[in-house]
C-alpha cells in the first residue's frame, strides 16, 4: 500500500495547493512543502530495506485489478533503481518549491498544483509495471509540465510548450502501438490478454516484429532522453520554462527516458536491442559531441546548460546500450549527478535572471565581485558538470566509459572527447559570466547575492554531489539488485549468456 | 424473428420509447394551455428524466422484437440510454441558454427537442428500413427547426437552410440505396438482407451499390469527409445547446443504427466496401484535423475536430466485431460526455441576444483568471478530445488503438496517430488562450451570470469524465454485459 500512498499523495496535495491558492498566495508553497516532506519521510525508510524473500529485487509491490476486461491491472513495483530515482524526484521537487518562492507570484496555487501533479506522473512512471499503467503516467506527466511552460514560461513559451508536447506525445503514441502489438503477440502465443510487464518478458515474436516494436519504444524514450536527432524540443523547452520547470525537466523528466530504456527496451527486446546497439551507440556519441559543440556556441546561459544536458544524456545512452554492470552503474550515477548538477545550474541561472533580467552572457561578466556566493556556486557546478574527479558526474562518466570500453573501443574513445569539450564549454561559462570586465546592466546598481533559502538549496546539492563523488557505493548497493534483475531477465528472455551486448562491435 | 403482434414483453421493453412519445404530446398540450418557459422546460427535463429511469426497467424484458421494425436488445438500450441522457443534458443547457433571451416564444423549442430525441432514440433499435428512415427523418426535420431557432440572429436561418438542402440530398441517397436493396431482395428488414447477401448474381451487385449509397447518406449525417461541408457552418450558426445536440445525440443515434445495419446486412464481408470506408476514415481524420488548424472560432474548430473524431470511430466500425463493438460503444460514451461538456461551457458563456455565441478563441483569453472553475473544466474537455489522461478520451482512444491493432489495420492506426498529433496543435491553442491575460478587461460577456445549475451540470460532467477516465472498468463491464 505504501506505493499507492507515494503515488496518490502529491496528486491530492496538488488539489489542496490549488484550493489553498485561492485564500493566500503563500499557502500553496507551504502545502507543497508539507506534502513533499511527508512523501520524503515515507520514501526514506525504504532505503536499504531488503527485498522480501522470493520477490527478487522488489522492495515493495502492489497489484490491484484496474480494467480486468482488457487484462490491465494497477501494478506498482519498487526496486532500488526506482527508489533512487523517486528520491531524486522528491528532493528536486522540494527544491523547486523553494526556488519558486519569489519567482512565481502569479497564480501560485495552480503553479504548485502543476508541480505536484508532474511529480505524481513521474513517480508513477518509475513505479508502474503494467504497460498500460506506465503509458498512462507517461502521458499524464506531460500535461502539467506543459502548463508550467505555457503559463509561467518566458518570452517564447507557447512555441516551446507546444513543441515539447508534440514531440513527446507523438512518440508516446508510437510506443502505445508497440505496446499493443506486443500484447497481442503475447495473446496470440499464449491466449492470455495481459499488459503485465513480467508476463510480457520473453514474448516470442519474429525478429522483424521484435525490432520494429523495440524501435517504437526506443523512439519514445530517445525523444525524452533526448538523443540526437530527437533533441530539438529540449533547448526550447528548457530555455522558455520557468526555473522550476527547467529543473524538473532536466532533473527528472529526462531520466524517465533513461529509465524506460533500462526497464523496458532491453529486457523486453534483448535480441533487437543487441542488434540495434551499434546504431544507438552512434546516436549516443553523436549526441555527446553535438551537444557539447552547440553548448560551446551559445550566448544564452540557459541554452548552454540545455545543450550540455544533451551531451550528458548521450553518455547515458552509451552506457545503457553497452549493457554491462559497470556501465549500468555508471548510468545510474550519471543520472543522479546530472539531475543534481544541471538542476543546480538552472537554479543559478534562474536566480541570475531574476536579478539582472537577462540570460545573455554577452551582457554579463565580472559578477564574481558583486555576487560572490552565487558565482562560487556557479563555478562549483560548472566544474562538476565538466566531470572533475571527486564529484558525482566524474563517477558516472568514468564508469560509463569503462563499461563501454569492452563493448566498443571506437565509440568509447570518441565519446571521451566529449569530456574535453565539456571542459571547454563549462570553463567558458565561468569565464564569460563570472570573470572578466563588469558589463553595463550590472554597472550602476548593486545586485543581491543568493538569499538564505537559495543558499540552503545550494548547500544540499553541493553535499549531495560531493557525497556521490567521494563515496558512491551506497547508491550502487541500492540499485545493484534491481540492475542485476533487469540484466538477468534480458539474458533469460534472449536465452543468451549475460552481458550479451558486450560482444557488440 | 417474426413478431407480428405486440406481446406483453414487447410492450414492457418498448415502454421508454412510448413514454417519450407521450411526454412529447403532453408538452405540446401544455404549450397550448399555458405559455411559460420555465414550466415547459422543467416538464421536458422531468419527462426525459422519467424516460432515462424507465430504460433500466425495460432491460429485463430484452432482447425482444417489437413488430418487424424494432428490436429492443442490449445495444438498443445502451445507445438509447446515451441518447436520452445526452438529450437531458442538452435540455438543461437549453433552459439556461433560452432563459437569457428574456422575451419571445421559446416553448416550441422544447417540443422540437423532444421529437428530435424521439427520432434519435428509436434509431439504435431499428432493424428495418422503414423505422431507419422514419427515425432519421424525424431527427433531421426536428433538427432543422432547432438550428434555425436562434432568436434575433440571422446566422441560424442561414445554417438551417444549408442543413435543409444538404440533408434533403442525403435523404435522397439513403432512399435510393434502400430502394435498390428492396428491388434486389424484396425485403427491407436488415437480417433478411444479410441472409440473402453474398449469393452470386446481379442482386448482390444491387445490394453492394445500395449499401454504398446508404453509407453515403449516413456519412452526411455523421459529417464524414467528403460529406462534411455543412458541419462547420451549421455548428457555428446554431445556438450552442443545439450544436451540442447535433454533435452528440444525432451522431450517436445514426452511428448505432449504421453499426447494426452494416453487421446484420453482411457488409463486413465486402472487401470493396471496407476499403471505401477505410478511405473515408483516413480522409476524415486527416482533413478534419488539418482544417481545424486553420480555425479561429471554437465552434468551427470543434466541428472539424468532430469530423476527425468520427473518422477515428470508423476504426472501431471496421475492426473485428469482438473488439470493435466495445471500442465503439466506449468511444461514443466518451465522445458524448466530452462534447456535452465542451459545448455546454460554450453555451454557459454565451448570451443568446448577442451577435454570436462566445465562440472566438479570443473570447477564452483569461478564462483561467475570470472563471477558474469553467476554465479548468474546459481544459479537461479539451484534454479528453486530445486523448490525454486522466480523462475518458484517453481510454477511448486507447480502446480504438486496441481495436485497430488487434484487427491488424495498421494504416488506419497510423492515420489515427498522425491525426491525434495534428489535433494536439489546435486543442493546445485554446488551452493556451485560456491561460493568457484577457484582451480587454471590461468585456460585457464577463459580466454574464452563470447560474448555479449550469456550474453544477458542468461539474458533474467533469467529474464523470475524470472518474470514468481513471477507473473505466464499470463502464466497460456495462458495455460487455449490454453488447457482449
Amino acid at each position: 500500500m505504501i506505493l499507492f500512498w507515494l503515488l496518490i499523495f502529491p496528486a491530492i496535495g496538488g488539489g489542496l495547493a490549488w484550493i489553498a491558492g485561492g485564500r493566500n498566495p503563500d499557502a500553496p508553497r507551504w502545502v507543497s512543502i508539507a506534502v513533499l516532506t511527508l512523501e520524503l519521510l515515507m520514501a526514506l525508510p525504504l532505503i536499504g530495506a531488503a527485498a522480501a524473500p522470493g520477490h527478487g529485487a522488489w522492495i515493495a509491490q502492489l497489484d490491484a485489478p484496474w480494467i480486468p476486461q482488457l487484462g490491465i491491472s494497477f501494478e506498482l513495483d519498487l526496486d532500488g533503481l526506482s527508489l533512487v530515482l523517486i528520491l531524486l524526484t522528491i528532493v528536486l521537487s522540494l527544491i523547486c518549491v523553494v526556488i519558486s518562492w519569489t519567482e512565481i507570484t502569479d497564480r501560485s496555487g495552480l503553479f504548485h498544483a502543476n508541480l505536484l501533479w508532474t511529480t505524481t506522473g513521474v513517480i508513477g512512471v518509475f513505479l508502474a509495471l503494467d504497460l498500460f499503467l506506465f503509458f498512462f503516467f507517461w502521458e499524464l506527466m506531460l500535461v502539467p509540465m506543459y502548463f508550467m511552460i505555457a503559463l509561467w514560461g518566458h518570452e517564447n513559451r507557447s512555441y516551446a510548450a507546444i513543441k515539447f508536447f508534440l514531440f513527446t506525445q507523438g512518440s508516446g503514441l508510437l510506443m502505445l502501438v508497440s505496446i499493443l502489438v506486443l500484447v497481442f503477440s503475447h495473446q496470440h502465443a499464449t491466449g492470455d490478454l495481459t499488459f503485465n510487464y513480467f508476463a510480457l518478458l520473453g514474448t516470442k515474436m519474429s525478429p522483424t516484429t521484435g525490432f520494429l516494436l523495440m524501435l517504437g519504444f526506443f523512439i519514445a524514450f530517445a525523444v525524452k532522453l533526448p538523443a540526437v536527432p530527437f533533441h530539438t524540443w529540449l533547448p526550447d523547452a528548457h530555455t522558455e520554462a520557468p526555473t522550476a520547470g527547467s529543473v524538473l525537466l532536466a532533473g527528472i523528466l529526462l531520466k524517465t527516458g533513461a529509465y524506460g530504456l533500462i526497464r523496458f527496451v532491453v529486457p523486453l527486446f534483448p535480441a533487437a536491442a543487441h542488434a540495434f546497439a551499434p546504431v544507438a551507440m552512434v546516436l549516443a556519441v553523436a549526441g555527446i559531441l553535438y551537444g557539447a559543440l552547440l553548448a560551446y556556441g551559445q550566448n544564452d546561459l540557459k541554452r548552454l546548460v540545455a545543450y550540455s544536458s544533451i551531451s550528458h544524456m548521450g553518455f547515458v545512452l552509451l552506457g545503457v546500450f553497452a549493457w554491462s554492470t559497470l556501465a549500468l552503474q555508471g548510468v545510474v550515477a550519471q543520472m543522479v549527478a546530472h539531475g543534481i548538477s544541471t538542476g543546480a545550474l538552472f537554479v543559478l541561472v534562474g536566480a541570475l535572471q531574476e536579478r539582472i533580467h537577462t540570460r545573455d552572457m554577452r551582457r554579463m561578466g565580472g559578477l564574481w565581485g558583486q555576487v560572490p556566493r552565487l558565482s562560487a556556486c556557479g563555478m562549483f557546478f560548472a566544474v562538476a558538470s565538466l566531470g572533475l574527479p571527486g564529484l558525482g558526474n566524474f563517477i558516472g562518466e568514468f564508469l560509463i566509459l569503462l563499461g563501454s570500453f569492452r563493448a566498443s573501443v571506437v565509440f568509447t574513445v570518441i565519446a571521451t572527447f566529449g569530456l574535453v569539450a565539456a571542459a571547454a564549454y563549462s570553463l567558458l561559462l565561468v569565464q564569460r559570466a563570472f570573470h572578466g570586465a563588469v558589463q553595463e546592466p550590472t554597472h550602476h546598481h548593486t545586485i543581491a547575492d543568493l538569499s538564505p533559502p537559495h543558499l540552503a538549496v545550494m548547500a544540499v546539492l553541493v553535499v549531495a554531489i560531493v557525497g556521490l563523488g567521494l563515496y558512491p557505493q551506497p547508491v550502487f548497493d541500492e540499485v545493484a539488485p534491481g540492475l542485476s534483475a533487469v540484466q538477468h531477465s534480458a539474458a533469460v528472455s534472449a536465452s543468451l549468456p549475460q552481458h550479451v551486448a558486450e560482444r557488440a562491435p | 424473428m417474426t413478431a407480428p403482434a405486440m406481446t406483453a414483453p414487447a410492450f414492457a421493453a418498448f415502454a421508454p420509447f412510448t413514454l417519450l412519445g407521450a411526454v412529447t404530446i403532453l408538452v405540446m398540450l401544455l404549450i397550448a394551455i399555458r405559455r411559460d418557459h420555465h414550466l415547459v422546460a422543467l416538464s421536458t427535463i422531468a419527462g426525459l428524466l422519467l424516460c432515462c429511469i424507465a430504460l433500466p426497467l425495460a432491460a429485463p424484458a430484452s432482447p425482444v422484437a417489437v413488430t418487424k421494425l424494432f428490436i429492443i436488445d442490449g445495444a438498443a438500450l445502451f445507445y438509447a440510454g446515451l441518447v436520452l441522457v445526452s438529450a437531458l443534458v442538452v435540455a438543461v443547457l437549453s433552459w439556461i441558454y433560452l432563459d437569457r433571451v428574456g422575451e419571445g416564444p421559446r416553448e416550441e423549442y422544447y417540443l422540437l427537442l423532444l421529437t428530435a430525441t424521439l427520432g434519435a432514440a428509436i434509431l439504435p433499435a431499428s432493424v428495418h428500413f422503414a423505422s431507419f428512415f422514419l427515425g432519421i427523418e424525424t431527427l433531421g426535420i426536428s433538427l432543422l427547426g432547432l438550428i434555425a431557432y436562434a432568436g434575433p440572429r440571422g446566422a441560424g436561418a442561414e445554417a438551417g437552410t444549408k442543413y435543409l438542402i444538404l440533408s434533403g440530398a442525403a435523404s435522397a441517397f439513403l432512399l435510393f440505396g434502400m430502394a435498390l436493396i428492396y428491388a434486389a431482395f424484396g425485403s427491407m428488414s436488415f437480417d433478411r438482407i444479410g441472409a440473402l447477401a453474398h449469393q452470386a448474381g446481379p442482386a448482390d451487385l444491387y445490394r453492394l451499390v445500395g449499401i454504398a449509397l446508404i453509407l453515403a447518406g449516413v456519412a452526411f449525417k455523421l459529417s464524414l469527409v467528403p460529406f462534411h461541408m455543412w458541419t462547420p457552418d451549421v455548428y457555428e450558426g446554431a445556438p450552442a445547446p443545439v450544436t451540442a445536440f447535433i454533435a452528440v445525440v444525432s451522431k450517436i443515434a445514426v452511428f448505432a443504427v449504421i453499426l447494426r445495419f452494416f453487421a446484420l446486412a453482411g457488409g463486413h464481408a465486402d472487401a470493396s466496401l471496407r476499403a471505401g470506408i477505410a478511405a473515408v476514415a483516413i480522409l476524415s481524420m486527416l482533413a478534419g484535423n488539418l482544417l481545424a488548424l486553420l480555425q479561429t472560432n471554437v465552434k468551427r474548430l470543434l466541428a472539424y475536430s468532430s469530423i476527425a473524431h468520427l473518422g477515428y470511430l470508423l476504426v472501431a466500425f471496421l475492426a473485428a466485431p469482438a473488439l470493435g463493438v466495445d471500442a465503439a460503444a466506449y468511444y461514443l460514451a466518451a465522445y458524448a460526455v466530452t462534447s456535452l461538456g465542451a459545448f455546454g461551457i460554450i453555451a454557459l458563456l454565451s448570451a443568446p441576444g448577442a451577435e454570436r455565441d462566445a465562440d472566438r478563441i479570443e473570447d477564452y483569453r483569461g478564462l483561467f483568471r475570470t472563471r477558474p472553475f469553467l476554465a479548468a473544466s474546459f481544459a479537461f474537455m479539451l484534454l479528453s478530445l486530445a486523448g490525454m489522461p486522466p480523462t475518458m478520451g484517453f481510454i477511448a482512444k486507447f480502446y480504438l488503438v486496441v481495436a485497430g491493432v488487434g484487427s491488424a489495420m495498421f494504416w488506419l492506426v497510423a492515420a489515427l496517430v498522425l491525426g491525434s498529433v495534428i489535433g494536439l496543435f489546435y486543442y493546445l491553442r485554446v488551452l493556451i488562450a485560456m491561460g493568457l491575460p484577457p484582451l480587454q478587461e471590461d468585456d460585457p460577456a464577463r459580466r454574464l451570470r452563470v447560474p448555479i445549475s449550469g456550474s453544477a451540470l458542468i461539474g458533474i460532467i467533469t467529474v464523470v469524465l475524470v472518474v470514468l477516465g481513471t477507473y473505466p472498468a464499470p463502464v466497460i463491464s456495462l458495455i460487455k454485459v449490454m453488447l457482449g
